[in-house]
């Protein structure tokens, strides 16, 4: 069975429709990648899977459970976690303490045993910190931990952006654009990561224009265009696809050339 | 790497200066000056909360005054009204008996029967408990600053209503308030005798809501408070429920707002109409910058120092236009309050004096030319 299921999803700003009845389906353990020119609404389809933005019409599905309409708090609780096209980071935090924010669907605390320390809170606490602490390792930032986030450079930023969502122990990994802004050597420490990640059992749903690092992950792409799926397939298949060229590849590798 | 301080030194620093204040005082022959102290440190309370809202959950309310009311005039009118006349009222009869009421004797020696001061504190904090649910929940699931608007409105509804309503006394409040026994021996009263006592029931409560929001702030509530302040959007998306966290701050925030209100009216033996008034409420908007907004440190000191200054009246009859002006020069000349650039005022001097390979490992760092934002959170 999918672990996402994404059925005839409508979704428009004003006039403008920016998601056109798009339907899909992410398998479990799968790198499904979404591309498409820029404006296509990739950005606002994965929006609309987190619940920051609530479709027109259509159906979201989660493992077993419909999450339309689901606020992103309560999605972000079932397993799906994100990363942001630009990346969003609490700058007013230290590297660990945004890691630890992943933690909050996690954990339990509230208000009154937060200010009392009731038994059993202050345990959650270190819990919470060394938690965020091994993920910071894991995306090998481990020596920023206190350094404030506005301070990290951009491919930094990223990597901390991802040590956080993971820290919510996601199921399904949105990863916005995780490449853009970063050079060769990050980018490719970056596709290594995301296949650790994904050996690590988790499902990832990635939007990238970078096609070398699409072509090299996906186990499936989707190709968006006006807001409208015109494709879907492997990579090979994608890249053989008349249509598909036409309208997205083939401006992208003149790009490629040109530069 | 800074040296930490074990966590609960600054609390027994500040309690022993607080301690030692009376003692001062009194060899100052000044001890009439801890009357105002006294009532500078419930006020504190009101913008240590307020600091919560401001600088954790990033929202502004201009209506703290008014939740100050409430829990005054609740307080008031409760132990304040005899309802011995409704003692035949057979469904009444056995409230006598009860501990929600006791017999005493009014300002002239009649005697009469009131709610206990206990009960009506529980009163107003139950009052005060649902109407800022009712005020919070519908501003707060809109982004931006609904609630300031709300909470303006709010605070003029009620501070008219004090104004034309005959049992909170109009314009002239509500006096003889009885003292309130706290139980333990202790009692709020604004008795000469009890002066010094009253001064450490305020100082003791101060700080132990100090204490508790410390601890708040420092924890996965507290990290959920400053991610929503800084980017609500992700903050949602990394599964905080921010609607809920910043309604349950809001209603904190009043709770305090009204228990102070409460201390104050019984230590004061009385309320006044202008204690729900705009000026007040935009006099706690100021102490909270004043004081640095998240920190609750600073907002304790300032907020305690300035209302003292007031209280001793020197503002003269500028008093209110005092704190506008202070909440003006905060906004526009320095938005994080004067303590914390004067604070790296002084690091950077000292950091001057000491020799260059003694260099902060962090200010080593490129950085990009992504600066960020200064650092609130250092509670
Ligand atoms: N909040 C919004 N209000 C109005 N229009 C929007 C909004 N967000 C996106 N759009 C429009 O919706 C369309 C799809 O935008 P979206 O950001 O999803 O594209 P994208 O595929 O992510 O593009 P890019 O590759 O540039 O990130 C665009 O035409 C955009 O201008
Ligand atoms: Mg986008």
């Amino acid at each position: 069975m999918a672990l996402l299921e994404v059925d005839n999803v409508r979704h428009s700003f004003g006039g403008l429709v920016a998601i056109d009845r798009v339907s899909f389906e992410v398998a479990p353990g799968q790198i499904k990648s979404v591309i498409g020119p820029n404006g296509a609404g990739k950005t606002t389809l994965f929006n609309i899977v987190c619940g920051l933005l609530r479709p027109d019409s259509g159906n979201i599905r989660f493992g077993d459970r419909a999450i339309t309409g689901f606020k992103p708090y309560q999605i972000a609780r079932a397993g799906v976690s994100r990363t942001f096209q630009n990346p969003s980071l609490f700058l007013q935090m230290n590297v660990l303490e945004n890691v630890m924010v992943g933690r909050h669907c996690r954990t339990r605390w509230e208000f009154l045993g937060c200010g009392v320390r009731w038994p059993g809170q202050p345990k959650e606490e270190a819990a919470i910190r060394e938690a965020a602490q091994a993920q910071l390792e894991y995306v090998g930032l481990a020596h920023l931990a206190e350094c404030p986030a506005g301070a990290l450079a951009f491919g930094e930023r990223r990597m901390v952006e991802l040590a956080r969502a993971l820290a919510t122990e996601p199921q399904l990994l949105l990863l916005d654009e995780p490449g853009s802004g970063l050079n060769t050597r990050e980018k490719a420490d970056l596709g290594r990561m995301i296949r650790r990640v994904r050996e690590r059992g988790v499902t990832i749903l990635l939007v990238e224009h970078d096609m070398t690092l699409v072509m090299d992950l996906s186990d499936a792409i989707l190709v968006l265009h006006n807001g409208a799926r015109i494709a879907e397939g492997t990579p090979s298949e994608i890249q053989n696809d008349a249509n598909v060229v036409r309208v997205y590849l083939g401006g992208e590798m003149n790009h490629a050339a040109a530069s | 790497m800074k040296p930490r301080l074990k966590p609960g030194l600054p609390f027994v620093l500040l309690a022993a200066a607080l301690a030692i204040v009376p003692w001062i005082l009194r060899r100052a022959e000044m001890e009439y000056c801890l009357t105002q102290l006294t009532m500078s440190l419930y006020y504190a309370i009101v913008v240590l909360g307020l600091c919560l809202v401001m600088g954790y959950a990033g929202q502004v309310s201009l209506g703290h005054g008014a939740f100050f009311a409430i829990g005054g005039y609740t307080s008031a009118v409760l132990t304040t009204c005899d309802v011995s006349k409704w003692q035949t009222a057979a469904w009444l009869g056995w409230i006598k008996q009860s501990p929600f009421c006791i017999a005493r004797e009014d300002l002239f020696g009649n005697p009469i029967l009131t709610v206990s001061p206990w009960a009506a504190f529980f009163a107003a904090m139950a009052l005060t408990f649902v109407v800022a649910n009712l005020i919070g929940y519908p501003a707060l699931r809109l982004r931006g600053h609904y609630l300031a608007m709300a909470t303006l409105g709010f605070g003029m509804i009620v501070h008219k209503v004090i104004l034309g309503t005959a049992f909170t006394g109009a314009a002239d409040g509500i006096n003889g308030v009885p003292e309130w026994n706290l139980g333990l021996g202790l009692t709020v009263s604004g008795k000469r005798p009890l002066r010094i006592e009253n001064y450490f029931i305020a100082g003791g409560l101060l700080l132990l809501l100090l204490v508790l929001l410390h601890n708040l702030v420092r924890s996965r509530v507290g990290r959920a408070l400053q991610a929503i302040h800084d980017r609500e959007t992700a903050a949602n998306a990394m599964g905080i429920n921010t609607a809920l966290y910043k309604l349950k701050t809001f209603v904190l925030s009043a709770l305090m707002a009204a228990m102070a209100g409460v201390f104050f009216t019984h230590y004061t033996a009385g309320i006044g109409p202008s204690e729900a008034g705009a000026f007040k409420s935009v006099r706690y908007v100021a102490l909270a910058a004043a004081g640095g907004m998240s920190s609750l440190w600073g907002v304790t000191g300032m907020s305690t120092l300035l209302n003292y200054m007031s209280l001793r009246g020197l503002f003269g009859s500028y008093d209110n236009a005092v704190f506008g002006l202070l909440l003006i020069g905060i906004v526009s000349l320095a938005p994080e309050g004067p303590l914390k650039p004067l604070a790296r005022l002084v690091r950077r001097l000292a950091g001057a004096c000491r020799p260059p390979n003694a260099a902060q490992p962090d200010a080593a760092r490129p950085n990009n030319g992504l600066e960020g934002r200064p650092r609130h959170g250092a509670a």
